[in-house]
């Protein structure tokens, strides 16, 4: 792979070339050594001077001491994938300093700590020696805190070496710490500390700098774990229950926040909610089945290893026809597996979650506002169509930041689905039937405890239409039959596939992408046609099971490249197992899956590969 | 439904109802299975309560115990969950409806083995619930294996012998939290009603173990749970009178001889003593008695333990009176207002 830069002589490199708001920077660290506060002031900072911008955590399963990479992007045009290049390295962690330096294309840059004389390593980048201990200690007279605020040097030396005011530092730092005037002077301290040394002692020698843009303008900051957890409260969930697991946990954690201070009763300040910490993912999932059987909506969150726990739950719960909503944020697993790196590799599992014939709907959202927004839709479509709903994030989309724009008050009432009330008791009198498909669409009227509807026996699929337990071969193939209609009309009722492109009648290959790797996709689209000339369509997936839509597009391309973050083409292998077969032979597959959030240069690469020359 | 006019002659209770809308289904246990006297003290309970079953929710587990609700209160909605999981599936939906009373019947195996997480837990938060353990020490559905609560020696029908320690499920139950612990006998009429009646009456979580012979697979000379065993080793820690708070009748009992426990909803249970010093509400007391009692070879029943004013799960999550499932959308979803403030902190 050709750098989009020259490799020349590091002096010469800032008079040949200036790279304007359109690059990476990565900080090496240590885990647990406080650098979330530093990384996330420098994101804002450049999210304050209306540049695009976005922010991914690379982080070990670990509390303290091993290493971790934060990585923020620039970029004017506003990609905000993961750049597969790191442009500016700021070297903090000596055990990884040598191998970040090294993995470096020619002509980057490199601020590091003075002692670890990375300069030594190679000679075609740019260096920046910096005495972070002497600094430090001139700022900080506490030298417990002098790791933490260490931190806050390198913001200073990149607000220097890379244009940004150090005002902009000073409100996002506002943002960060709050009402907290000791730290806020300290911190305050150290930026300043580093901004002065680098005006000092080092000269700008790379081409990396950032420039006021408009492009932020209104935008928010949020992660897509936050985002959902907004969608949830504002769905009017009142049962939740979950278990602790990464990447998981920080939305049923968010959710906690927000309840307390948005959904207390007024009058009696009592709580409209229940959130419960239970024993394991089994027992979440038993606990939001019995609060949707009783009538409540109801929620959990997880990931991969607490999908396999919650298996045969999931299928009682698709046989009994009770309704769930279930946030899988995608993490590499099982148990001992990489829990800190992001995945798409639950599709499969998830779609056919729980033994015997079960077939699920799953959401897809791409972006912090569709975590929102899909989130509210979770809980109508799962009173509606009476199942789990599986709101299918990840960890990329889940844990890092990312900008959007506010997100809208939903302007839908909560649609509770097809519930008995006094006035449907009247109407289907004794010929109601709790598994009776009265409206042809194979969804039953059900009926709740304590409202003084007609009683009924929840049990698995041993039941007939009235729910009276039955072995007989007939009532057992009428359900799964009718099962099999509802399970239609969910197709009607999931979010529609979003497609670009369409108009373009030169396009001859389509790109079939969903979740996180939507923004690698688009990127990726804009390399093949600017770079290669090659013109593509895109259909991005929202939901399982597919819409028509899915295989119009399928057969209007010659070759579809199903973009995915797994190994065993999952979501291909889905709409081989759907679609029409006569076109299965122009689906071919682009699979990432190190661990690492997709980037548009892989797909790029392999698409290109697979294309005929 | 039938019951605002009851055919004539039959007894009614205190909310108009005759004892027909308690019962359930045809039971299809087998014949003499323990699990039906059980099943018939429930609606013997439920009717004299008056509790309307409307008002109640039916829950299980998986296994022969656990079919049990089908044959009880059909007024009810009920949920015959996963094996071992119906601590989890009560405690949702007794969270989205508090203003239920629940009722949830499990086995030794359903508790014991392949539930003993869940049921940990449920203890712990003491849920409102009256959690039934029908226990047979056996597995029946599945023909006869040993369950968790099968007392060491004892030999199953095939010849093999149970080496392991039983689960005491009483005394797991009085450790962890649960504000109403009790052992019975499903042979014992008088007993069982009075428990079943003094757990209706209770809020918390009510853990009664039912001691309950296995006729298939384990009522023969090697079982510990046979009818001779219980019969000949049953030790009634004293005669249990429940008087409901609606049937104000003085009850004279010897001072010195009784202990009256006021329950939470004002009814009164009277337990007279037959070890003299037993106090029901004395945690350490209970445990030393369980131990005791077991190391001798008996069982202690009777209501072992009681807290009647224990804080249950509902109280500790400070919910509002209101169920959660029929909150109106204007209390579950904040106005607009809200959503601006956040997107506001987040810019």
């Amino acid at each position: 792979m050709t750098s989009p830069l020259p490799s020349v002589e590091p002096a010469e490199t800032a008079e040949r070339l200036d790279v304007v708001n359109d690059f990476s920077i990565q900080v090496a660290t240590v885990n647990g050594s406080g650098s979330q506060t530093a990384n996330l002031v420098l994101l804002r900072s450049i999210f304050q001077m209306g540049v695009p911008v976005s922010g991914k955590n690379l982080f070990p399963s670990n509390i303290a001491g091993l290493p971790t990479w934060y990585t923020i992007r620039a970029n004017h045009r506003g990609y905000v994938s993961r750049k597969k290049e790191i442009d500016f390295l700021v070297a903090m962690n000596a055990e990884t300093a040598r191998e970040d330096v090294l993995s470096l294309e020619p002509g980057r840059a490199v601020v590091y700590d003075e002692p670890l004389k990375l300069d030594a390593l190679r000679s075609d980048l740019v260096f920046y020696p910096v005495p972070f201990d002497k600094i430090v200690a001139a700022v900080c007279p506490d030298a417990k805190l002098r790791r933490l605020v260490k931190n806050m040097i390198y913001d200073g030396i990149l607000a220097h070496l890379l244009s940004i005011d150090l005002k902009e530092m000073e409100i996002a730092l506002g943002r960060q710490l709050g009402k907290k005037p000791k730290a806020m002077q300290l911190n305050m301290g150290a930026l300043e500390a580093g901004a002065k040394h680098a005006a000092e002692h080092l000269g700008k020698r790379d081409p990396y700098r950032l420039e006021r843009m408009d492009q932020t303008t209104g935008q928010i900051l949020v992660d897509g774990n936050a985002a959902a957890a907004m969608g949830c409260m504002f769905a009017g969930v009142t049962v939740v229950a979950w278990y602790p697991i990464t990447p998981s946990s920080s939305l049923p954690e968010t959710l906690i926040d927000y309840m307390r201070k948005y959904r207390m009763d007024k009058e009696t300040g009592k709580a409209t909610f229940a959130i419960v910490q239970a024993e394991d993912e089994i027992a979440a999932l038993g606990m939001v089945l019995g609060a949707t059987w009783a009538g409540a909506r109801a929620m959990t969150s997880t990931s991969g290893p607490g999908i396999s726990l919650m298996s045969e739950f999931a299928g009682l719960a698709y046989y009994s026809e009770v309704p769930a909503v279930v946030f899988d944020i995608q993490r590499i697993g099982p148990s001992t597996g990489l829990p800190t790196r992001t995945s798409q590799g639950d599709l499969l599992f998830v779609a056919l979650h729980s033994h015997g014939d079960t077939r699920h709907v799953m959401l897809l959202p791409a972006s912090v506002q569709e975590c929102y927004e899909m989130s509210m839709e979770a809980f109508d479509l799962a009173e509606r169509l009476q199942t789990i709903i599986y709101v299918m994030s990840d960890l990329d989309l889940g844990m890092n930041t990312w900008m959007s724009e506010p997100f809208t008050y939903p302007d839908k009432p909560m649609d509770r689905g097809k519930v008995l009330d006094e006035a449907k008791v009247r109407e289907l009198g004794a010929s109601w039937g709790r598994y009776k498909d009265v409206d042809g669409d194979g969804i039953a009227w059900r009926s709740l405890p304590g409202t003084g509807a007609p009683a009924y026996f929840t049990r698995g699929s041993g039941h007939n239409e009235v729910a009276q337990y039955t072995e007989r071969p007939d009532d057992y193939v009428r359900n799964l039959d009718r099962l099999a209609r509802k399970y239609d009309t969910a197709r009607t009722m999931v979010p529609r596939p979003i497609v670009q492109g369409a108009d373009d009648t030169d396009a001859r290959v389509g790109i079939i992408g969903f979740g996180s790797s939507h923004w690698a996709i688009e990127e990726a689209r804009d390399q093949l046609r600017e770079e290669s000339g090659l013109r593509t369509a895109y259909l991005r997936l929202r939901a399982y099971p597919f819409t028509p839509e899915v295989d119009d597009f399928i057969r209007r391309y010659d070759r579809i490249y199903v973009v995915e973050q797994n190994r065993d083409a999952q979501m291909l292998s889905l709409l081989l197992m759907d679609g029409e077969a006569q076109f299965a032979a122009r689906l071919r597959s682009v699979l990432h899956y190190n661990g690492l959030p997709i980037d548009a240069r892989s797909i790029t690469d392999e698409i290109l590969q697979q294309e005929p020359s | 439904m039938s019951t605002e006019t009851p055919s004539t002659g039959k007894r009614l209770n205190r909310i108009g109802l005759d004892v027909s809308s308690y019962r359930g289904s045809k039971t299809t246990l087998c014949a003499g299975c323990g699990h039906n006297a059980i099943t018939e003290r429930i609606i013997d309970a439920f009717f004299e309560m008056g509790v309307d079953p409307k008002r109640v929710l039916k829950l299980s587990g998986i296994g022969c115990s656990s079919k049990s609700p089908a044959y009880f209160l059909n007024p009810s909605h009920g949920f015959n969950s996963v094996h071992g999981r119906m601590p989890s599936v009560a405690t949702g939906a007794m969270l989205a409806n508090s203003g239920m009373l629940a009722i949830g019947v499990s086995g030794d195996g359903d508790t014991g083995a392949i539930g003993i997480g869940q049921f940990v837990h449920l203890m712990r938060r003491n849920l409102p619930l009256i959690y039934i353990i029908e226990d047979n020490g056996c597995y029946g559905l599945t023909k006869g294996q040993f369950s968790p609560t099968a007392d060491l020696g004892s030999k199953a029908k095939n010849g093999v012998v149970n080496e392991l320690p039983a689960i005491d499920t009483c005394a797991l139950a009085i450790e962890l939290g649960a504000s109403l612990v009790a052992r019975s006998f499903s042979g014992d009429k008088k007993q069982l009603l009075s428990v079943l009646k003094t757990a209706i009456a209770h809020r918390g979580t009510s853990m009664i173990d039912v001691i309950s012979p296995c006729v298939t697979f384990n009522d023969h000379d090697g079982s510990t749970k046979s009818y001779s065993y219980v019969k000949d080793h049953d030790e009634p820690l004293g005669e249990i009178s429940f008087i409901p708070y609606f049937e104000n009748i003085e009850v004279e009992y010897e001072p010195g001889s009784t202990t009256a426990v006021q329950m939470h909803d004002g009814s009164k249970l009277y337990l007279r003593k037959v070890a003299e010093d037993y106090n029901p509400s004395d945690k350490i007391a209970a445990l030393r008695l369980l131990h005791e009692t077991a190391r001798r070879g008996e069982f202690a029943t009777g209501i072992i333990y009681i807290e009647p004013d224990k804080d249950d799960f509902i109280d500790t999550l400070n919910l509002v009176d209101e169920p959660l499932a029929l909150l109106p959308q204007d209390k579950v979803r904040p106005g607009k207002a809200v959503l601006d403030e956040i997107m506001e902190s987040l810019r």
